[in-house]
């Protein structure tokens, strides 16, 4: 499928060395500012209970050992920023990073996630190539790696734009302007816009149609040479906007940073020799930031690439495989959310429900409604609220602890409502379901009432 | 290439500090179709928060003047007295319960004004040992209206019995006394408060955690949702414990008036959803009408008509119940589980449709999202 002539092309290591600095410098930042705002204590540490992924209910918060967890995280993302011991620290930051993104779903980011998948890609590239310490330790840097480890970062980017466009063909974001139409009216306190703008419906849908097509078009006009410049305008601007009207944390600026990897590597370089300016001089590091320029043409050769390359096109089957699994769900995807992670589909809806748990013993026929407060945080409950798998997990730690006293007769009931894109609230849940009775399974969740409504498009 | 990149990013940069730099001069578009939150704010303090707090102080007054009768000659015609201005304080305060802001939220007003059931034990043993202090939480169920009510009905079996231990035990008048003396006290300092604390709240009309209109808000939800819908009908009818708690209404010792309270409190609760004024006589922006300029933006089903709708058939279940919610609990709790239903179903309204309409988080959530 993919020619060997390209496979055998190679192209300057300046932009990995760009994106390996950035990366890992955004990293850095992103755990010490996480770290900062007192998240690890809220939303690691205080909570009693934690929802886990399918499949991942052994990934808990360590206790104060969690602080070292973000610890170890942080300083990997920093070993990588500086290239030193490049392999081993991408290795470690990936299964750190993964690992506290396991921890508990209810922080679940598509970010997050794309910063997961970046990194796993990250540990079969030669990021270290140039400007790396490991070059210091190894005393040899290279000028030029393969060029599919460039690209591949390309199409991992492509994929999240693209997917994260098409997600957005469906009536309730086109046609209805739905959830901006609900959100951008909100935002009446921003300055200049905020109480003309953000108020006009054809704004609303101006934004709609302008950000799908945004994430639709915008990897080909930064892979285009001609219309590069401009989609990287368009890339700050997009991504400082949404950044402005929403708390989306440090995503724009990890967005920014990544698509640099489109530029050419004259523009690296430049980066790379500015970086060099930055730096107080020492001869020995001089030495090796003098190598990016110099005439060597050194080419990293990576060990074992056969094997790297089927690891790196396995991955990218998938990449390309799961944000389509909602199709082997029946039902509306927005309502059920069978299918809705890992899939891209960023900022989509707004969607809000409240539901609160009958615990019933069937033998002497008593029951009584659970006060949510006294297991979840606020930020749990919230998330709880509207997503099936989450009511369900909720469902059966409720149940294990009423059934604590061997008492076998317990079921769980919950009384749910949920509200999607500005519609009204309608029961989300079957209330005659005993969930206590029911498994998580990657099956259809035949308990979830369907949508009064129907959302058309993908 | 690289020059103009340095252009963006740098232009980019400037744009970013504009536009989010506070601008405290921002002149005010009359052509603007954001709805005028701040005007909101303004016809809710002058017209229901600041009068629903001066009536109720005067209420206390009158209370504080009828126990300093009766402490002075404790008899059944001063008895009387005291049990009436009571009652009427004990109604006037379903008006302000639900202004859990300013002041009031940094004192724990409700919490020294209306925890019950009231502690009998705690009470008592306050009352002989005469040593305690009311500001500590756990004296917040041994002081206020709910302790009153023990002191003025409970603590004896018929008047003839309460009146002589009020005569022959001074340590029931001093306790009395310092109840009162307590709730004037606190009511003095959260009142008095709104009259610099007004100008504040009315420009806090920002979509943040901390601004009065999101506080204004959510306050009112998490009052229908607690104060209201669980202490006054779902705990005592058992919703929350697996068997029914009678002797967790409010008023539990006066007996009849629990649905009097429950009533007075939901007609509180539309008069500040609807904007009608406390005296009743005008009415103004409120929750509803910007649920319905909301509304008018999204060509949405009409939420403020069915909110309104569900609490008028709230208030109507609740009216259908007997005085003496303990005794309905008693004879027929299904009616009484029936009525909490009818509560319930504005609680989905609330929390999950005029949530989302307005855009605004449940309490200080703090996380990224993407």
């Amino acid at each position: 499928m993919i020619s060997s002539t390209y496979l055998n092309k190679k192209n300057s290591s300046a932009p990995l060395a760009v994106f390996r600095i950035g990366f890992g410098l955004l990293m850095c930042y992103s755990i010490v500012r996480f770290w900062l705002k007192g998240w690890i204590e809220t939303l690691y540490l205080q909570p009693s209970f934690h929802f886990s992924y399918y499949g991942f209910e052994w990934v808990k918060p360590l206790g104060d050992f969690t602080y070292l967890l973000f610890i170890v995280c942080a300083l990997s993302a920093f070993l990588v920023a500086i290239g030193f011991k490049y392999r081993l620290s991408i290795l470690i930051f990936f299964l750190s990073f993964t690992y506290i993104e396991l921890m508990d779903k209810t922080t679940y980011l598509n970010h997050y996630y794309f910063i997961s998948m970046i990194s796993f890609l990250m540990i079969f590239i030669p990021a270290n190539a140039t400007f790396s310490f490991d070059n210091l330790i190894n005393g040899v840097s290279y000028n030029k790696v393969s060029a599919w480890t460039i690209d591949s970062i390309k199409v991992l980017l492509s994929i999240v734009y693209i997917y994260s466009g098409l997600a957005k063909l469906n009536s309730d974001w086109l046609f209805n302007a739905m959830p901006l139409k609900i959100w951008l009216p909100s935002k009446f306190d921003l300055p200049l816009i905020g109480e003309n703008l953000m108020q006009f419906e054809w704004v609303h849908y101006a934004m709609s149609w302008g950000g799908m097509f945004y994430d639709l078009f915008i990897p080909f006009l930064l892979l285009y040479r001609p219309t590069r410049l401009f989609g990287f305008a368009l890339v700050v601007f997009f991504h400082i906007f949404t950044r402005v009207l929403f708390p989306i944390g440090m995503f724009p600026y990890i967005m920014i940073m990544a698509s640099l990897i489109f530029f050419e590597s004259e523009f690296h370089i430049k980066v790379l020799n500015f970086i060099k300016k930055m730096i107080p001089s020492s001869d020995k590091i001089k030495y090796i930031f003098f190598k990016i320029n110099s005439e060597l043409t050194d080419v990293y050769v990576i060990k074992k690439e056969k094997i790297i390359l089927y690891i790196v096109s396995i991955f990218f089957i998938f990449q390309f495989l799961i944000p389509m699994r909602y199709l082997l769900y029946p039902g509306e995807l927005f309502w059920n959310e069978q299918g809705y992670r890992f899939s891209w589909r960023v900022m989509l809806m707004e969607k809000k429900g409240y539901s609160v748990f009958k615990i019933v013993d069937k033998k002497t026929n008593t029951s009584f409604f659970v006060n949510n407060e006294d297991y979840l945080t606020p930020f749990q409950e919230k998330q709880m609220s509207f997503q099936p798998d989450f009511i369900l997990e909720y469902a059966h730690y409720l149940g294990d602890i009423f059934s604590s006293n061997k008492n076998e007769n317990v079921q769980v009931f919950v009384d749910s409502y949920v509200a999607l894109n500005g519609r009204l609230s309608q029961r989300y849940i079957d209330k005659t379901v005993d969930l206590y009775k029911e498994k998580e399974s990657f099956k259809h969740k035949k308990w979830i009432l369907p949508l009064n409504d129907e959302i058309k498009g993908l | 290439m690289y020059k103009k990149f340095l252009i963006i990013l740098f232009t980019s940069f400037i744009l970013v500090q504009c536009s989010s730099s506070d601008d405290d001069a921002n002149d005010i578009n009359e052509n603007n179709i954001a709805y005028d939150r701040e005007k909101m704010l303004v016809y809710l303090a002058d017209n229901i928060i600041i009068p629903a707090y001066s009536s109720f102080k005067s209420a206390l007054t009158d209370l504080d003047n009828s126990t300093k009768t009766f402490v002075a000659s404790p008899n059944q015609t001063n008895l009387d007295d005291l049990r009436s201005k009571w009652l009427v304080s004990y109604k006037s305060w379903q008006h302000v319960e639900m202004f859990d802001i300013g002041k009031a939220e940094e004192i724990y007003f409700k919490l020294k004004m209306n925890v019950y059931p009231a502690d009998k034990t705690w009470l008592e043993n306050n009352i002989s040992s005469g040593s305690y202090d009311l500001d500590k939480a756990e004296n917040y169920s041994s002081q206020g209206f709910p302790a009153i009510d023990y002191m003025l009905f409970g603590i004896e079996v018929d008047d003839v019995e309460i009146l002589n231990k009020f005569k022959s035990n001074f340590k029931y008048t001093n306790y009395l006394t310092a109840l009162i003396n307590k709730m004037v006290t606190n009511t003095s300092t959260v009142v008095d408060d709104w009259t610099n604390y007004r100008e504040s709240f009315v420009i806090s009309s920002d979509n943040t955690a901390s601004s009065s209109v999101n506080k204004l808000i959510n306050d009112f939800i998490y009052y229908y949702e607690k104060g209201f819908r669980a202490n006054k009908i779902g705990i005592p009818a058992g919703v929350f414990s697996g068997g029914s708690l009678p002797s967790n209404v409010e008023a539990f010792y006066k007996k009849n008036i629990s649905k009097d309270l429950a009533l007075e409190a939901m007609e509180a609760i539309i008069k500040f959803y609807n904007g009608t004024s406390y005296d009743g006589l005008s009415s103004g922006p409120s929750i509803k009408s910007y649920l319905t300029h909301l509304n008018s933006i999204k060509n949405g089903t009409s939420l403020s008509a069915s909110l309104e709708t569900k609490l008028q058939s709230a208030k109507t279940s609740i009216n259908s119940l007997s005085n003496n919610f303990a005794s309905q609990i008693g004879s027929d709790n299904n009616k009484m589980l029936n009525t909490y239903d009818a509560v319930q179903s504005v609680v989905v309204l609330l929390k999950v449709d005029m949530l989302q309409a307005f855009n605004i988080n449940v309490d200080y959530t703090d996380a990224d999202g993407d």
